[in-house]
Parts: structure tokens; sequence; C-alpha cells
């Protein structure tokens, strides 16, 4: 089926190649970061993870975010799903291989990374996420190859794949139950030590991957005679008004036990992120960012004569996305870290290297993306005038 | 043959690639390397032994120097009773360098040769008698 | 034919499996050959958990702590890289208000407000370094001493965050150019590891106590905090002392005397 990803209109090959340029930039500063260290990167002894850790945590959430179209079709039969739940799994695949890659790239000695394997650590929960994490993306590459190549041939799935699919529920939700754990366990950093970590991840993942999807299915009907359908499109809208609510209202949670109980270990990186702590405010302005982006994306959301509209739905799912690319993909790290542990401010912004490395990862996220997604189409194309499958 | 220019330029391609190495190391010199034991430490031994037979060393050191490793930094165990009864604190530093003074001469032949790229020494230092 | 394959796969796996134990038979006759043993060092100072105190009152001048900083610093080739992104120490001067956040008073003497502590690795009795390293690179001795497997390391810093006493640095760049004179006795560290101190284990299997210890003048002791009769144990018995962060349960080694010489004795 690969094939299918190698002819393509003179567009489709522009964005190939603007991909593979950005990856090239990307893979020449990490050769750089790994002939001279991290330190190359922003991160320093005070905020020792920064932009890679905090990627992979937003992106966790977007792979995990294909339960949402996995439940409601193969637990639920809901059919207007049927021909999308391909692009959730595609999407979980992009989504996971850069959670691994930065990873990867935030490793001090990258050679060494079999180490994790060689001397397995069960109490440690970054080897648990290491686990869950290549086991998603195993599952999603089965799942997604076995039932893409019926569909090809206009047969169902064998039956054994419906193991898989069922497994691919519980594990989306220990992917980022896990990576929620390898904060919220950590004696010592208000900020992360919370038990609505897990919950505040999942809601976050939910609104942030199907609003990434919506856009995704209106690309996907504008560059190929596939029509992901007006309805699932609607449904996926509806999933990201309820879990955009559901991460605002947990993040509240969060503020009212900070501000209520007054604890001034509690406030501080609440105060550094939304007001700056003595005059350290670099990431003010992106928060508050955030904080709008997210309100006025849930006023248009939650009118449904607004949501129903696709331009203006889409609209709000760029909004959504941003705002909580913002929150966990940047502030949440960075608010874990700030103020450190002796209540002493060190400020992190990334370097030009270490964002040309981020963007070179989310391009190889994209190139994944588009070749699955070229594959999917083409099949979805051929086999559009065809009878409904179940 | 449909497509066969095509197929012919690709084989020769793979074929090229394949051969690289062997035309790459030709004509190099690959002499066997002779680790020297030329150092004041050594020559003022009595018994020029390390601490296990030569044979074995050449075959095992570096699952010893693992052990000797673990051993020391995992187990806090610092010394090491030869099969000969003698004792030796473990330590690549303090006590393999302490005789082998002449890395260059002794351990990077072979591992020249060998082309393996041990990462001793971006941590562990190379002795200070060198210079003599 | 599926006769044929079955056998084939039989075949090949009971090849494997002989070649892997053939392989491990070979290893065993190699050891068995050195019949050579492992023993810990017999000048070895040892103890059931190691512990320290601090006494700031002992300590008067900023000449005195440079000298206890700079012993263990330059034993342990601990690299002054001069800028504090990339730094890495393993003992340093902190105030007291942000040596003890959340516990520090407003209205304390003044000899302990404006006096420097000094800090360094706990030694935790329940590390969260320990427990989230992913390949036990950072591990705790039975002697309490929460030390580094460099080899071993990473690079991945979830002990950095985990670390509630900001006790661990990393090596953001290679760190040899920036240490000025090597100690040949003792190892440098690789660019992407993670260090920080080891109560001197290299020191304590010889019989000597740690560097700073040994630097301090009587400020510093250090001794097995389960021996009644330990000297640490008598000042902790006469002194009233602090830790820092006791409230999360970590269980620091490090102790803090606290109030003035009028107490001495």
């Amino acid at each position: 089926m690969l094939d299918k990803a190698l002819t393509g209109s003179k567009r489709y090959w522009t964005w190939i190649i603007i991909l593979l340029g950005i990856i090239g930039a990307g893979v020449i500063s990490y050769l750089r970061q790994f002939d001279y260290g991290l330190g190359v990167t922003g991160m320093s002894r005070d905020v020792s993870w920064g932009f890679y850790i905090s990627q992979f945590t937003f992106l966790v959430g977007v792979a995990a975010s294909a339960v949402m179209l996995v439940i409601p079709y193969y637990l639920h039969d809901y059919k207007k799903y049927g021909k999308i739940v391909i692009l959730g799994e595609f999407l979980a695949i992009a989504a996971v291989t850069m959670c691994v890659l930065f990873i990867f790239v935030d490793l001090g000695q990258p050679m060494r990374v079999m180490n994790v394997i060689l001397h397995p650590t069960p109490n440690s929960i970054l080897f648990w996420d290491a686990m869950v994490l290549n086991g998603y993306l195993f599952i999603n590459l089965i799942v997604g190859w076995v039932t893409l190549t019926s569909d090809r041939k206009g047969m169902p799935p064998p039956n054994w794949i419906k193991f898989f699919i069922y497994l691919s529920i519980p594990w989306a939700v220990s992917i980022h139950t896990v990576t929620a754990f390898l904060y919220a366990g950590l004696p010592g950093r208000h900020f992360w030590l919370t038990a609505v970590m897990a919950a505040r991840f999942l809601a976050s993942a939910f609104a942030s991957g199907p609003a990434l999807l919506i856009l995704l299915c209106l690309i996907v009907r504008r560059v190929s005679k596939f029509d992901p359908g007006y309805e699932a499109i609607q449904s996926l809208g509806k999933t990201v008004t309820y879990a955009m609510f559901a991460n605002v209202f947990l993040l509240g949670l969060e503020f009212f036990t900070a501000f209520y109980s007054q604890i001034p270990g509690h406030m501080h990186p609440f105060v550094y992120l939304y007001a700056g702590l003595e005059g350290h405010g670099k990431l003010v302005p992106l928060m508050w960012a955030s904080s709008i982006l997210a309100i006025v994306a849930l006023i248009m959301l939650v009118n449904p004569n607004i949501r129903k509209k696709e331009g203006m739905l889409a609209f709000a799912c760029v909004m959504v996305f941003i705002s909580l690319w913002i929150d966990k993909g940047f502030g949440l790290v960075v608010g874990g870290f700030v103020p450190n542990m002796f209540e002493r401010v060190t400020e992190y912004w990334p370097t030009l290297p270490e964002t040309l490395i981020t963007l070179g990862v989310w391009a190889i996220g994209f190139l994944i993306l588009t070749v699955l997604y070229k594959i999917a189409i083409a099949i979805r194309e051929q086999t559009a005038s065809w009878p409904e499958l179940h | 043959m449909y497509n066969g220019g095509k197929i012919i330029v690709g084989i020769a391609i793979f074929v090229g690639l394949f051969v690289f190495p062997i035309f790459y190391n030709m004509g190099k010199p690959s002499a066997m390397p002779e680790p020297k034991l030329d150092t004041p430490v050594i020559n003022q031994l009595d018994e020029k032994r390390c601490v296990e037979s030569a044979d074995y060393m050449r075959a095992n050191h570096m699952q010893l120097l693992d052990e000797w490793r673990d051993s020391v930094l995992r187990d806090g165990n610092f010394v090491y009773e030869s099969s000969n009864g003698k004792k030796y604190v473990m330590s690549l530093q303090n006590t393999c360098m302490h005789c082998h003074s002449n890395k260059k001469e002794f351990c990077d032949s072979c591992h020249t040769y060998a082309n393996v790229k041990p990462y001793c020494w971006s941590c562990h230092l190379e002795s200070k008698e060198k210079a003599l | 034919m599926s006769i044929n394959r079955r056998e084939f796969l039989k075949l090949a796996g009971t090849s494997t499996l002989i070649g892997l134990t053939g392989i491990s038979a070979v290893e065993e006759i190699l050891k068995g050959n050195a019949e050579a043993s492992v023993l810990p060092s017999p000048a070895a100072l040892t103890a059931k958990r190691w512990a320290m105190v601090i006494d700031i009152n002992k300590i008067g001048t900023k000449e005195e702590y440079e000298k206890i900083t700079q012993a263990c610093h330059s034993i342990h080739n601990v690299p002054d890289i001069g800028n504090k992104k990339d730094e890495v120490k393993w003992i340093w001067q902190e105030d007291y208000e942000h040596s003890f956040p959340g516990i520090s008073d407003e209205f304390v003497p003044d000899h302990i407000k404006h006096k420097p502590f000094l800090l360094l690795c706990n030694h935790c009795a329940k590390p969260p370094c320990v427990r989230v390293c992913p390949t036990k690179a950072t591990f705790k001795r039975p002697d309490g001493i929460v030390v580094m497997d460099y080899h071993r390391c990473i690079g991945c810093r979830f002990c950095m965050a985990a670390c509630p006493y900001g006790a661990r640095s990393f090596n953001w760049r290679d760190p040899r150019p920036f240490v000025k004179e090597t100690n040949p006795e003792f190892p440098t560290r690789t660019k992407g590891v993670v260090e920080k101190c080891t109560f001197c284990s290299e020191r304590l299997a010889k019989g000597l106590k740690p560097a700073c210890v040994e630097a301090s003048n009587g400020a510093l002791i250090f001794g097995d905090l389960e021996d009644p009769n330990s000297e640490v144990r008598k000042v902790l018995s006469t002194k009233y002392t602090l830790r820092r962060k006791p409230e999360i349960g970590t269980g620091p080694s490090v102790y803090y005397v606290i109030g003035g010489n009028e107490h001495a004795g």
C-alpha cells in the first residue's frame, strides 16, 4: 500500500519537500546538539526540562485522542465515524512517533537509550511510559494497517483485530495517565503534585486531539475527493466542546486549591505563569493568550449555531489547539520548575537550535501523517463508490 | 526488460555501495598491533604479570573492567583477589593506568586496529606519567 | 511441506538454545579459570546509615566556606563553568531563607538570617531520585549513600525533576575544559550525565572521611546515624537541628545545627 504515497499532485510533493527542508534544518541542529551537548538549549540546572519534554507531553495527548473515535465507532456502533476512524489511528501513530523522538532528542546520552530495556526498572514511571508508548504505537500500526488492508479488498476486517481494537481503548487512557504520573508523583514540585493531573491531561487531550482531527478532516476534504462527512466532523466538534469544558474546569480546581489555601508553594508557580514573580514574567503573555483563546473558543463551541458552521468550528478548533499547546506544550513543564527548589526564579526560553530541533520533530510527525493519510485517502477514494461494509 | 535501464543503474549503485568498504580499506596498512609494555612501572616489576594472565586479559579485559566497575560502584567492593591470590584495588585510573601509563601505545594500538571506540576516556583520565 | 517447516523450526530453535547456553558456558569457564573474587576494602569506614551534621556557627570566614567547597570540588574534578545555566556543583552556599523555604521565619537572629548554609545532597532515606531513575543509574547503597553510576546514566534528568533539594547537576556540555587542575585519581564526567555529591564513597573505602568534613575544622560532623554512640548522634541529642523539607517524607540525612554558640558544649 505504501506505493500510494509515491504518486501525487504537485501540491503534494511541494508539501513533502517543505517538510523535508524543515526536517533537514532540525537534523543539522540535532547534530550540533549531539556534538556539543544539551547546553545548546535554553535548559539549565534549575529548569532542567524544557521544550522537548513539554512537546512530548502535549503529543501523548494528541495520540491518546484517537480513542474518541474508536469508542463511538467500535463500542457504540456510531457508523458516521466508520470512514474517519482510520484518520484518528494514523494521527496516533504520527503523534506517538513524535513523542518517542522528543524523548530521544532530550536525552543527554542518546546512545545509551537501550539501558532502559537492559536495566528495566519498574519503580520508574519513565520505564512504564516507554513501555506503554511503544505498545500504543504497535497497536495502532496493527489496527490501522489491518483495517485499511481489509477495506481495500472490500472485506470486513478479520475478527482477531477486534482484540487489538478493544485493547487500544484502555491503552490510550494508560499512555496519558502514565505520562501524568511522570509529574504527579514528585514530592517538592507543588505545581505538578496534584491528583487531578491525569484527569486534566485526559481532558485536554480529548479537546486538543479531536480539534486537530477536525482541522485535518477539513484539509482532507479540500485536497482530495474523500469527504470525511459533515456529521462526523460535527460530532467531533461536540467532543471538543465537552472536553474543553472539562479541561477548563479542572484547571479552575487547581486555581482554587492554590489560592484559597494560600499556601505559598502552591501559589507561586501560578503567580509566575500568570502574573510574573520577582520581576520575572516571560510566560505571562503566553499564558494569558492561552486563557483568552480558551474562553473565546468555548463561547463559540458551546453555541450550536456557531459550531454548526464549519468555518467557525475550524476557527474555534485552531484556538483550542493553540490554547492547549501553550498550556501543556509549554507552561506545564516550565511551571513545575519555576520557582526552583530554593524558591528562587530562573527563567527558561528555548534557543534557536532547540526550536529548530523541535520543528524538525514536528515535521517528521507531519511527514508520517501525510504519507499515512495519503494512503488512507487513496483507498477511501477507491472505495467511495462501494457500498457500506458494516 | 521493463524499465531495464533504471533497474541496471539501481543494481550498479547498490553493488557500488555494498563493496565500498572493501575498496575503501584496500591498500591501507593492516599490520598486527603490538601493544607496548615498555613503561617505567612495568619495567620495575619482578614478574611481568597483569592482574590475570596475559591471555586471559587479552580476551577478557573488557568483561573484567565491566565487572570491576559494577563491583566498585554498585556493590562497594573495591578489592580484587586475583586467581593467584594477589590483591589489587579495582580502579581503571589508579591500578590499570598506573602500570599501563602509555595509553597510546598500549590501549589505543589495538582499539584503533579493531576500530573499537570505548568511551572510557570521556570520563577517566589517562595517566599523567605518559609524559615520562 | 508443513512437517518440513516444523522440523526446520524445531531444529532452529534447538540450535539457538544450544548457541545461547553454549556462549554462557564459555563465559562460565573463563570465569572459573580466573578463580577470582572481589572483597570490600579492609580499611573502609562502614556504617548502617551515613549522616552529616553541619554547624555553620563553627564556620567563620568566607575563606573557611571556600576551603570546604574547594576541598570537595577539587578532588572530584567538579568543573567551574562560570555561568549559572551550565553550573555544576556538589556543595554550595545558600542563605537561610532559601535553604529552608516554607519554614524560615522572618524574625530570626541576624547570625542565622545572614549566614550562608552549606547545601549538598541529602542522601535521603527514601530518595525520590532513585525512585524515578529508569535505569538504576542512581541508587542507594546499603549504608544509605545515594550514588550515581555515570556509565549507565542516559541523561533523561528525571532525577533532577524529582530531587526536592536541587542537589543534582547536569553536564550540559563537556566539563573537562572547565576543570582547572584535574585530580588524576578521580575521573571527570562527560557531557550528558547527571552528577552530585557521593558523600565521598571513594574516600570512605580508603578509611577517610569526606573531604568537606576534613576541611571543616569540626564544623561538619560525619557518622553513623544508627549508632547511638556516634558523633552525629551525640550532637543531635544535645543540639536543636533542622533538616530541609522534612515534611515531604524523604528522610534527609543532613542535619543543620540551629542556634548560636550559646548552646555549644
